[in-house]
């Protein structure tokens, strides 16, 4: 029963930091180049400029499901399993997503090095 | 040694008058990235392990978790993460950070290894081998989709052809 728990963490902590990523890539696009910003205006102004964005507070609200939820699965399953198959599948899970909702150029060396960042993520826990 | 030109400022050579190149303070920004992530990580590892498992049917004791002295520390170094992460994101793409970024784990094994006197199985090599491999592909590329191409020819394209040869 535990097993099922761990991997449902697992799962859970994918999805929310998949969708966090991809609201907070959005929202950074928006925003702009912060070095450029920072030039300009003064930090609490940049600050207030991410902060007022509305897909950077969606984001972080889902990247804040993400890390309770792993708080959780660490609890449940070992640092090594849980900690790599969830950072693991949520590099895939970007590629995808970067992809569909984004639109970036997600060109045969990015999926190669996605892919390879996985599967060696997924060995350390070996 | 001498004194700054005092035309150094007004001219238009503003980005010159910083001494660091841009590309330079953009991988510091990646290499933050990788060590708030990963020593975060591990501090909050440390904390759960002190606190036991938590139960579906009482997930208050989650809030207890916060006033851990380990978890309060791994907490402030994913804060740092996510200011150096989001300002990544705001000049390169998200599938060029995550790749680029994932050398934290590679930093993190070997720390184990060195520092904390763990063992270091053959398929962990394996494993930081694959990463670092995977790291330098996407470090060698573009940082960005350039959202109207000006060549026919994407750049990424161009030197993904140049890596195959």
């Amino acid at each position: 029963m535990s097993h099922a728990y761990t991997w449902g963490a697992i799962l859970f902590v994918v999805l929310a930091s998949v969708t966090g990523d991809v609201l907070l890539a959005r929202a950074m696009k928006q925003v702009g180049d912060v070095g450029e910003l920072r030039r300009r205006s003064s930090l609490l102004a940049v600050l207030a400029r991410v902060l007022s964005n509305p897909w950077c507070l969606l984001g972080i609200v889902a990247m804040s499901v993400a890390f309770f939820s792993l708080l959780f699965g660490l609890s449940w399953g070992d640092v090594s399993l849980v900690a790599p198959a969830s950072a693991s599948l949520t590099f895939v899970g970007n590629a995808a997503a970067a992809k569909l909702f984004l639109h970036e150029r997600v060109d045969r060396r990015r999926w190669i090095a996605a892919a390879l960042v996985a599967c060696g993520v997924a060995f350390l826990a070996g | 040694m001498g004194p700054r030109k005092a035309g150094g400022f007004h001219g238009g050579c503003s980005r010159e008058s910083l001494g660091i190149p841009v590309t330079f303070r953009k991988y510091l920004v990646l290499a933050g990235v990788a060590l708030f992530a990963s020593i975060g990580d591990s501090l909050l590892s440390r904390g759960m392990k002190e606190m036991g498992a938590v139960s579906l049917s009482h997930p208050q004791s989650l809030i207890l978790a916060v006033l851990n002295p380990w978890i309060i520390l791994g907490i402030l170094f994913l804060l740092g993460f996510f200011a150096s992460y989001m300002t990544a994101l705001s000049w390169a793409d998200l599938t060029y950070v995550l790749p680029a970024t994932s050398i934290g784990y590679v930093l993190l094994a070997l720390i184990a290894k060195f520092l904390l006197h763990e063992q270091v199985t053959l398929l962990r090599w394996v494993g930081i081998l694959l990463i670092a491999v995977g790291v330098s592909l996407v470090a060698g590329g573009p940082e960005l989709t350039h959202r109207q191409a000006e060549s026919p020819i994407p750049e990424s394209e161009l030197a993904a052809a140049r890596s195959e040869q």
